[in-house]
């Protein structure tokens, strides 16, 4: 379609015709125009944050929840640049996001007017493309270019930044497909489809691996449902131990028999010794990120490695490996699984066999083991119960960052993709409340928790408001053992028992909170009482605080400490306070 | 900066350093619109890449393309990762590394050096200048403005010299390369 509109009016427009329902936001000066727009207007559903980022996390919980490209709008300035941190935690790890703010009019661009900021200067690093639309006529073309770069090859957040006078000016409109390339970028290509020799080498050293290991990460979500349901397939043809990180749970069973648990810093041991002792390892849509690899001259030395990502800068990038696929992971997969009939007769079984009762050998460690308590409650006991009480729902799973995240990845189990939602590459402690948000817009009948620590849950606390307004009956239960517990860990580790300032002097009381924003507060503090009120939390059809009161000093285990290898594991139920001290030596003090 | 200090995209350090540190020339197709260079040079800044040499021009204007060409000094495993994070760039058309693809490529410079000095130094800026083919563009009785245009090295070796005799400023282009032969890199 083509017609004469505003600038404004094409932002609403181009949101409909991309099949938007619902965009998180706040609304200030430079964008009053989108604003009065969306009041005329029933088609979209804005939500109204309490905070920017609020919006940005939103969207990214409502992204990565559907599988569609989450939405976000602010305005100008401040606005803006409370949008940074989420823009940042999208891009780092791969959500699409389209972020539309408003910018002062173009005549004042430059004078540092009120509220003006250059939003595309300060959010170019941190956006997988933005723009400054300074003609109404290039703002439809630019709006559903957007959406396509961001939801395209390997996903990730866009900026439209649109100055007042913009969204007034009237210009012609085109939809999405009018005839025109959909992006004016030649050099914007994705691959898609992988290289057939290359898929044809991996799955004969695939077939002829003596200790293999599928290795797969947040990739293989965002390629898709299928990409996961091929994923099954494969990994149980092959009948191969699988491990994922942090990112990729869900997109193969947890409850599976040939499923290791999540690898990395505070990953099973199973799942580390596996990737050190292996001699193929199968990268499906991970990255070599820091917390998988640890010591990188001392990662999984003796194995060859296929890498399947749709970046090609993410190939080679930490870790060199043996074949690279450059693709789309659902679609090298199906050629993977197509092949697998051709090779399968390679398989050493005998091999297979003493591979798994080596790998048996190290479950039977039974790594996530802790000294239980019937006393206070143990966050691990918690994760464990609420996860018995929510299995059977319909349940999505937001988190923060720190403790109570590991233990959530380590013990709740995932059985399908994109109920998940966690701030893994950028490590954005208060984006587990937001999100939950964002999914609970997206799903308005499912069980919506965001698992909490009691510092990450104040960093975006306002979010309760939102949840209160729109009547969105999410769960946020706080492991709250009163400290930032993974600074405390890491302190302990490495600064002599030192707790600088990781103590949560001050808590709110979490129940009056709840009651104030109009929510439920429910608490927990004996281990008796705990199943219980996990129970109430899930019957309320309201909002909910649940101060889940845990254990002060519980750890979190096992751990490679930064700057050893995978078979240097510290394990939770062996560590004394002297190993505890000394497990990071000076050179590893220096990493993250 | 020191290229072999260069964290992997990781907070780790890759100990396996391997060879030496190389100097490549790269040349970036982009549509040039606003902030396309911002782009380029954030991604250096961002990652810790070395920029030796910049050189950036609207090189068909029909199409809006402009053409920069980087030399960048790494690993090459770092120079690998430079091409395969700028060819991720939305606005980048193609990424030629034209050391490795070019064999020896063409690169070539051009400095602009104002020498002052009267006497003896006069003379011999004159006779260097007339040996090394520059041009005299602007002279007063106490100084001399010659352009040069050649190989980068040529012109660092003028530049040295000159500065014995009275090197006032010097300005460079930074450099221009294409491939030998026939094939062009679009």
């Amino acid at each position: 379609m083509t017609r004469e509109m505003t600038g404004a009016e094409m932002v609403i427009q181009a949101l409909k015709d991309q099949g938007v329902e619902h965009i998180f936001g706040y609304p200030g000066g430079a964008v009053l125009p989108i604003y009065d727009e969306l009041f005329q207007q029933d088609q979209i559903e804005h939500i109204l944050v309490r905070h920017e980022q609020g919006a940005g996390h939103a969207a990214e919980g409502y992204a990565r929840s559907t599988g569609k490209c989450g939405v976000a709008l602010a305005t100008s300035g401040p606005g803006a640049t409370n949008m940074v941190t989420p823009l940042t935690d999208a891009m780092m790890d791969s959500v699409p996001i389209v972020c539309i703010t408003g910018q002062v009019p173009t005549h004042l661009i430059g004078s540092d007017g009120f509220q003006e900021c250059d939003t595309v200067g300060i959010t170019r690093p941190c956006t997988k493309y933005n723009w400054l639309v300074r003609d109404v006529n290039d703002l439809p073309r630019v709006l559903h270019e957007a959406f396509y770069i961001a939801t395209t090859g390997r996903p990730g957040p866009v900026v439209v930044d649109i100055p007042k006078d913009v969204q007034f000016a009237v210009g012609t409109y085109e939809g999405p497909q009018n005839g025109r390339a959909r992006t004016g970028y030649e050099g914007y290509r994705p691959q898609v489809k992988g290289d057939r020799d290359a898929i044809r080498k991996a799955m004969d050293l695939i077939a002829t691996a003596k200790k293999p290991v599928f290795y797969t990460g947040g990739g293989v979500i965002n390629s898709g449902t299928a990409a996961c349901q091929l994923l099954r397939e494969l990994v149980r043809a092959t009948g191969f131990p699988i491990t994922s990180t942090l990112m990729g749970l869900g997109a193969y069973p947890a409850s599976d028999k040939q499923w290791l648990g999540m690898l990395g810093m505070h990953g099973t041991y199973e799942a580390n010794l596996a990737m050190h002792d292996c001699d193929v390892m199968v990268n499906i849509g991970a990255r070599f990120d820091d917390r998988i690899t640890g010591r990188t001259d001392a990662f999984s030395p003796n194995s060859k490695k296929i890498h399947i990502d749709i970046d090609p800068s993410s190939i080679n990038k930490v870790i060199r490996v043996d074949v690279p696929i450059l693709g789309d992971v659902a679609h090298v997969l199906e050629e993977m699984v197509r092949l697998w009939p051709s090779v399968s007769h390679q398989v050493d079984k005998t091999a297979l066999k003493s591979w798994w009762s080596e790998i048996d050998h190290w479950r039977s460690r039974d790594s996530l083991r802790y000294r239980p308590n019937d006393k206070v409650i143990m966050p691990q006991y918690a994760i464990q119960r609420l996860y018995e009480l929510t299995k059977d729902r319909e349940t999505y799973i937001t988190t923060e960052v720190g403790q109570h995240q590991m233990w959530a990845a380590q013990f709740y189990g995932f059985e399908e993709p994109n109920r998940w939602m966690t701030s893994g590459g950028l490590g954005t402690m208060g984006y587990g409340l937001p999100a939950a948000l964002g999914v609970q817009v997206a799903h308005r009948d499912a069980l919506v928790i965001d698992i909490a620590g009691d510092a990450s849950v104040q960093m975006t606390m306002q979010e309760i408001s939102t949840a209160v307004q729109y009547e969105l009956p999410m769960k946020i239960f706080i492991l709250n053992n009163s400290y930032m517990g993974m600074v405390r860990q890491w302190q302990q580790l490495l600064h002599g028992n030192r707790l600088s300032h990781s103590y949560s002097e001050a808590l709110p009381d979490f129940v009056k909170l709840a009651e104030a924003y109009g929510a439920v507060g429910i608490r927990a503090e004996k281990p008796d009482e705990l199943d219980d009120a996990i129970r109430e939390m899930i019957n309320v059809k309201r909002p909910v605080i649940f101060d889940c009161v845990v254990a002060n000093l519980a750890n979190c285990f096992p751990m490679i400490p930064s700057g050893k290898a995978h078979n240097e594991m510290l394990l939770g139920d062996d560590v004394p306070e002297q190993e505890m001290s000394t497990a990071i030596d000076e050179e590893g003090k220096m990493l993250v | 900066m020191n290229a072999q200090l260069q964290p992997t995209g990781s907070a780790y350090f890759l100990t396996d350093l391997g060879n030496e540190v190389e100097t490549h020339t790269l040349s970036v197709v982009v549509t040039n619109e606003p902030g396309v260079l911002a782009r380029v040079i954030g991604l250096f800044s961002g990652r810790g890449y070395n920029i030796d040499s910049l050189t950036v021009s609207e090189t068909q204007h029909e199409k809006h393309l402009s053409r920069i060409t980087i030399v960048t000094t790494g690993l090459p495993s770092v120079l690998e990762q430079i091409r395969h994070q700028l060819d991720r760039l939305v606005p980048v058309h193609q990424v030629a590394d034209l050391t490795v693809e070019g064999g020896d490529p063409l690169e070539r410079e051009l400095a602009l050096a104002k020498v002052a000095g009267t006497g003896e130094a006069r003379l011999e800026a004159l006779r260097l200048a007339q040996a090394f083919g520059a041009t005299t563009e602007d002279a007063t009785l106490e100084s001399f403005v010659f352009q040069l245009a050649g190989r980068p090295r040529e012109i660092e070796r003028f530049i040295d010299l000159m500065s014995e005799i009275g090197l006032v400023e010097v300005s460079r282009t930074g450099i221009a390369a294409v491939t030998r032969g026939a094939e062009g890199i679009k």
